[in-house]
């Protein structure tokens, strides 16, 4: 397996309460990878240590290591902004900035570099492009952000990731309160994605899981209970615990 | 947790064995109106033909209805897809039941120039594997499904003897040939049954493993 995420020995605390125990799992490149299980297994505090936004909780702590290419993301010479520009992150509740569609997307590839006022309108498209929501902003571009539905908004905050070009995407329950054919656009723009980067995806639900991720693994009380193809894991899950929680015999 | 789709699942098994039982009952009594020639039974058989085709459809219905509410997974998807191939070879072995009682029909009129001994023997052990495959469903008893599987070998075996036989007969009872190439079509009746009732075997093994013929299906 060529592995763009590797996940080694991991331990994540808060405080002196363990959330993630003994995590080791890797992440195939260009891939969708779903990390899925019941509320309180550690799936987002796993997704936050990916990007290192974890590095934001005080008193939390890790132990053992992630690779990005092979490269540990906790090496003292890496820098933060790097990371983030290459690991994107994405939540479940849209979180557009209070400005317009275009400069939503525009800000950060400015605070990157300087760019021509031509090459962010370029970059601009590409993001919203590929994150399914240019044909229905493309003559509003200048319309305030909040302007949007929640599915616009959320797809929107997609294409702001994309925007920096990131290798890597985190996306945490991004369909959560979405309707059916938002959560489509954006399942769709996903498979699209997959073919220039890699995606890690929190669904909202297994249905979710089982439509679009190529892998899946299965978390509970912050262990990594099984991983393997979605076929596998829902058609014939190995272990009795994740049999439960898919077919909702679980507590 | 999950009452409403456990009691789905089980209001399907329910279903799934009543079907069996009709299918069985069919293998039965084709078989008794064919070596007793009576018109009468053969006749309930190709009428109950109807009701077999109509639990078909109530099992389909069913099956739909459940994955588009629940989107089963795991063991609750191979479940009901083996329910939904398994009973396609219920229907197909409901219309060989018809199709022996129309030959019986055909024969009703003309005492029978041989004793038939080896269709019995056919018909007591299809209708034993269609009632054991189901059983082997409901308990989750593999075994019980293997055992189904290898008793189609004995159904071969039987119709083969059978076939040397009527050839043997044909040869010798030039003038009620027409009559032997009937009853050969019965006995090939019964051994298709067989292997109907296999492949519904085949499902139940499906079903409890993810095995479909020693293969994944995905």
């Amino acid at each position: 397996m060529d592995a763009k995420i590797v996940i080694k020995d991991f331990n994540l605390y808060y405080g002196k309460k363990q959330a993630i125990e003994g995590f080791n799992l890797s992440i195939p490149r260009n891939e969708i990878f779903s990390l899925f299980g019941p509320a309180g297994s550690g799936i987002t505090s796993l997704l936050r240590a990916m990007n290192r936004l974890s590095d934001l909780t005080p008193d939390l702590r890790v132990e053992g290591d992630i690779l990005l290419d092979g490269k540990s993301i906790f090496a003292p010479d890496l820098s933060m902004t790097a990371l983030r520009r290459r690991v994107g992150m994405v939540f479940d509740v849209p979180t557009p900035l209070p400005l317009s569609i275009f400069e939503n997307i525009a800000y950060g590839p400015r605070l990157q570099s300087k760019k021509s006022k031509a090459a962010l309108q370029d970059i601009a498209e590409q993001a919203l492009r590929a994150a399914a929501l240019w044909e229905d902003v493309k003559d509003r571009l200048q319309a305030p952000a909040m302007s949007l539905s929640g599915g616009q908004q959320q797809r929107l905050c997609i294409a702001r990731v994309l925007a920096l070009q990131p290798e890597v995407i985190l996306l945490d329950r991004p369909c959560s309160g979405l309707d059916p054919i938002s959560t489509a656009k954006i399942e769709e723009s996903l498979i699209e994605l997959k073919k220039n980067l890699t995606v890690v995806i929190a669904p909202h639900s297994t249905q979710q899981a089982g439509r679009i991720a190529d892998r899946v693994a299965f978390m509970l009380l912050g262990k990594l209970i099984e991983d393997g193809t979605s076929e596998d894991v829902f058609m014939q899950p190995k272990d009795q615990r994740t049999n439960d929680y898919i077919t909702g015999r679980f507590g | 947790m999950r009452r409403n789709f456990d009691e789905q699942l089980n209001h399907l098994n329910e279903s799934l064995i009543e079907m069996g039982g009709m299918v069985e009952r069919a293998i039965a009594d084709a078989n008794r109106a064919l070596v007793e020639q009576n018109v009468a039974l053969a006749k309930e058989v190709i009428r109950t033909d109807d009701e077999v085709d109509h639990k078909e459809k109530e099992i389909e219905s069913m099956c739909l209805k459940i994955i588009l509410q629940q989107q089963p997974v795991a063991g609750d998807l191979r479940q009901i897809s083996s329910v939904l191939k398994m009973t396609t070879d219920l229907e197909r072995i409901g219309d060989h039941a018809t199709d022996i009682s129309e030959i019986t029909l055909l024969l009703a009129n003309r005492q029978y120039r041989k004793h038939l001994e080896h269709i019995p023997q056919m018909a007591e052990i299809t209708a034993q594997m269609v009632a054991k495959s189901i059983d082997a469903f409901v308990k989750k008893d593999l075994d019980l499904a293997n055992e189904v599987i290898a008793m189609d070998d004995i159904v071969d075996a039987i119709f083969m003897e059978t076939r040397q036989e009527l050839i043997r007969h044909i040869k010798e009872h030039a003038e009620s040939s027409d009559q032997a190439i009937d009853l050969m079509m019965a006995a090939k009746y019964f051994e298709r049954i067989g292997d109907h009732a296999t492949n519904v075997a085949e499902w139940v093994v499906f079903s409890l493993t993810g095995m479909h013929k020693d293969s994944r299906i995905m």
